[in-house]
C-alpha cells in the first residue's frame, strides 16, 4: 500500500489516539511540574482606639485572578514529586536514619501514601496474575472432559464475572461478604465470632480483593486455554501413550507446552489490567486499608479541592510502572520482528 | 483431542467434573443470589439473623403484602431518575461503538496491508496505549477541559472513549483483517476499484464477522466504563456505572441500598443478554488475539 494511502486510511484512528492518548501524557507531564497557587496574602493594618495592629488576610478576589489567569498554577519544578504524598524521599531518609532493622524502616515507609498504594498494586499484580492462569487451567481441562452438551451452559456461566461491569461485580460481591450479607453472616457463624468482619481487617481485605481479580479474571484465561485445547495435536498426544507417558506426563510435556504460547498472552493481558486495578477499591470501598496507584489519583482527582499537581505527578509515576512493566515484552517482540526482516 | 486419548480413570472424570461444578457456582451464584434479593426489602437481603430470610421474605411480607415486591426498581428508575442514566448509557455507548468500528475498520485495514516498518511501530505503540491505565489519562484532560469549557458534555465522554478503544480495536481488526486473503482486493484493483474502493464494496462485506466481534467488545468496554465516566460527566449527564456509585455515597438511609441493588441488576441484564446471543462471537474474540500471538 503506498504511504499515501496508508495515512489517509490510518489518519482518523491515528489523530484520535495522538490527541486524547498521547497529548493527555504531555498534560500529565506538564502538570505535574506546576502547584496550584498560593493564597495570595495582604496585611491590612486596622487602627482602633487602642492603637493599630497589623493583620494578614487572604485576598480572595486577588487570589482568584491570580487562579484565573495562569490556571495550571506555578512552577514548582520536580517538588511534587518527592514530597511526601509521592516518593517521599526526606521522610525515607529520615525513616532509613532512625529506624535499625529492614523491617521497620519498610514499616515506616509502607505508610506513606504512595509507598502504599504501589505496595497493594504489585501484591495485586504478583498473586492475582499467577493464580489467573494456574486456574484458568485447571477450569479448561475440566471442561475440556465434560460431554460436549454440558461445554456450552458451562462457558456461559463462566463468561459472567469477567462480562460484568468491574464495579458491578465487585458490589455484588461486597453485599453479600457484608457483615449482614450471605457470606459475611456465614463466616461468624462458622467461626462463632460475631465480631468477625472482612472490611475491619487490612489483611482480609487485601485478601477479599484478590479474591475478587481472580474471581473476574479466571474466565478470561479459561477460554483462552479453552480454546488452545481444541487445537492440541492428536497425533503427539497418542504417540506420547504409546510411549508409556501417563496422564499427568501428556499434560506436562504436551499439552503445556503447547499451551505456553498462550499463556503468554494472557500474562500480558493480565499484567496490564491488573496494574491499573481501581474499580475494586471503590466497590468494595476498601480505601481505608488498599489503595492502589489508580485509586490515589482519583482520590486526588475528585476531592473538593482537585489537586491536579498531585494526581498528574503520580500518574507520571504510574506510566514510568506501566513501561518497565512493558519493556522486556517490547524488547522481545522488538528482536522478533528484525530477526524476521532479517 | 481424539477420543482415545480422552479415555481416562473415573475417579479423575469425578474429580474434574465437581471442579467444574463447583466453578460454575461460584461464577453463577453471586448473580443469582443478587436477582433474587433485589425483589425484596433491605431488612431481608441483608439479614444478620437469617440467610433463610433473603429467600423467603418474611419482612417482605410484612413491610408489602406480598413475598416479591418491585420497590427498590421503582425507587431506581422512578424516584431517583435512573432510567435517565440508562438514556445516556445508551446514548454514550452506541455512538462509541459506532464510531471507533468506523475508525478502526480503516485503520486496521491499513496496518494489515501495509508491509512498512511504520505500520509495526504504530501496533506497538497501540499496545503500549492500551496498557495506560484510564485514570492517569483522565488526570491528563480535566484541567484542559475545564479550560475549553468541554468538561460535563456527553459528546466529550463519548470521543475520549473512542480514543481509549482505538488501540484494542485497531490490534483486533487489524488481525481479522490479516485473515483475508490479499488478492481478494487486488483483484478488484485491477479491475478498475480504487484501494476505498476495494475495501468499501470487496473487502467489508466479507469481514462482518470481525466487525461485529470487535463491536461486541468495544461495547463492553464503553459500558463498563467507570474512570472516564465518573470524572468527566456532570450529575445530570452520567451514565449508569457512576450513577450506581453515587447510590452507594447516599446509602444510609433504609432502603436506599436496594436501589443500588436494583440498580446495578438492571445494569447487569444487558450484559446477560449479550452473552445468551454472542456467546461464540466472544469467545472468538478472546481468541482471536492470542492465536495471532
Amino acid at each position: 500500500m503506498p504511504h499515501r494511502t496508508f495515512l489517509w486510511f490510518i489518519l482518523p484512528s491515528l489523530s484520535a489516539m495522538i490527541l486524547f492518548i498521547a497529548l493527555p501524557i504531555v498534560s500529565v507531564v506538564i502538570q505535574s511540574l506546576h502547584v496550584e497557587h498560593e493564597q495570595v496574602l495582604v496585611t491590612v493594618e486596622t487602627c482602633g482606639p487602642f492603637g493599630c495592629t497589623n493583620e494578614t488576610r487572604v485576598d480572595t478576589e486577588a487570589t482568584a485572578a491570580l487562579r484565573e489567569a495562569q490556571p495550571l498554577g506555578r512552577f514548582n519544578g520536580l517538588g511534587t514529586y518527592v514530597n511526601r504524598a509521592h516518593l517521599a524521599t526526606a521522610e525515607l531518609s529520615a525513616a532509613w536514619r532512625t529506624t535499625d532493622s529492614l523491617g521497620a524502616f519498610l514499616g515506616q515507609a509502607l505508610n506513606l501514601p504512595f509507598y502504599k498504594a504501589l505496595a497493594f498494586t504489585l501484591a495485586y499484580t504478583a498473586v492475582v496474575t499467577p493464580l489467573v492462569l494456574v486456574l484458568g487451567l485447571a477450569i479448561a481441562l475440566g471442561v475440556n472432559a465434560l460431554p460436549r452438551l454440558l461445554r456450552g451452559p458451562t462457558i456461559f456461566f463462566s463468561l459472567l464475572p469477567m462480562i460484568v461491569t468491574p464495579l458491578i461485580g465487585s458490589l455484588v460481591l461486597f453485599w453479600m461478604v457484608d457483615a449482614n450479607g450471605v457470606i459475611g453472616a456465614g463466616m461468624q457463624r462458622l467461626f462463632d465470632d460475631p465480631d468477625l468482619s472482612l472490611k475491619a481487617s487490612p489483611a482480609l481485605t487485601w485478601a477479599m480483593l484478590f479474591v475478587y481479580g481472580v474471581w473476574h479474571s479466571a474466565p478470561f484465561a479459561f477460554i483462552v486455554f479453552y480454546a488452545g485445547l481444541q487445537t492440541v495435536p492428536g497425533e503427539t498426544l497418542e504417540a506420547a501413550m504409546i510411549d508409556g507417558a501417563n496422564r499427568w506426563e501428556r499434560v506436562r510435556y504436551v499439552v503445556i507446552p503447547h499451551l505456553m504460547p498462550l499463556a503468554v498472552f494472557v500474562t500480558l493481558m493480565q499484567l496490564m489490567d491488573n496494574f491499573r486495578v481501581f474499580e475494586p477499591i471503590v466497590g468494595f470501598q476498601a480505601q481505608a486499608s488498599a489503595t492502589s496507584l489508580s485509586y490515589i489519583i482519583y482520590s486526588d482527582l475528585r476531592g473538593d479541592t482537585q489537586q491536579f499537581g498531585s494526581a498528574a505527578a503520580t500518574s507520571v509515576l504510574t506510566i514510568i510502572g506501566v513501561a518497565i512493566l512493558l519493556a522486556p515484552v517490547l524488547l522481545r517482540t522488538w528482536r522478533d520482528f528484525n530477526r524476521k526482516r532479517a | 483431542m481424539t477420543a482415545s486419548s480422552l479415555r481416562r480413570s473415573p475417579a479423575l472424570a469425578v474429580i474434574s467434573m465437581v471442579l467444574v461444578a463447583l466453578w460454575v457456582i461460584l461464577a453463577a451464584f453471586p448473580f443469582i443470589w443478587t436477582l433474587w434479593g433485589s425483589f425484596k426489602v433491605q431488612g431481608d437481603f441483608f439479614s444478620r439473623a437469617d440467610w433463610m430470610n433473603a429467600l423467603t421474605g418474611p419482612l417482605t411480607v410484612k413491610q408489602t403484602g406480598a413475598s416479591i415486591t418491585g420497590q427498590g426498581y421503582f425507587g431506581a428508575w422512578i424516584e431517583s431518575g435512573f432510567w435517565r442514566n440508562v438514556m445516556n448509557t445508551g446514548i454514550v455507548v452506541t455512538c462509541t461503538v459506532v464510531i471507533s468500528l468506523t475508525l478502526g475498520t480503516l485503520g486496521g485495514y491499513a496496518l494489515a496491508r501495509s508491509g512498512f516498518r511504520y505500520a509495526f511501530w504504530i501496533l506497538m505503540i497501540a499496545l503500549v496505549f492500551r496498557a495506560m491505565p484510564h485514570i492517569t489519562l483522565v488526570s491528563g484532560y480535566l484541567m484542559p477541559f475545564f479550560q475549553w469549557n468541554l468538561w460535563g458534555h456527553l459528546p466529550t465522554a463519548i470521543i475520549v472513549l473512542v480514543a481509549i478503544n482505538q488501540p484494542f480495536t485497531l490490534w483486533m481488526l487489524h488481525s481479522f483483517f490479516l485473515n483475508i486473503p490479499k488478492d481478494l482486493d487486488e483483484s478488484a484493483m485491477v479491475d478498475g476499484c480504487t484501494r476505498f474502493q476495494a475495501f468499501r464494496h470487496v473487502i467489508m462485506p466479507v469481514m462482518w464477522p470481525g466487525v461485529i466481534t470487535t463491536g461486541l467488545f468495544s461495547f463492553l468496554l464503553a459500558y463498563n466504563d467507570f474512570a472516564v465516566t465518573a470524572m468527566l460527566l456532570t450529575q445530570d449527564n452520567q451514565t449508569m456505572v457512576p450513577r450506581i456509585a453515587s447510590f452507594l455515597g447516599s446509602v444510609q438511609q433504609e432502603g436506599n441500598v436496594m436501589f443500588a441493588v436494583a440498580a446495578v441488576v438492571s445494569a447487569t441484564a444487558p450484559l446477560f443478554v449479550l452473552i445468551l446471543f454472542f456467546q461464540r462471537q466472544i469467545v472468538s474474540g478472546l481468541t482471536a488475539g492470542a492465536v495471532k500471538g
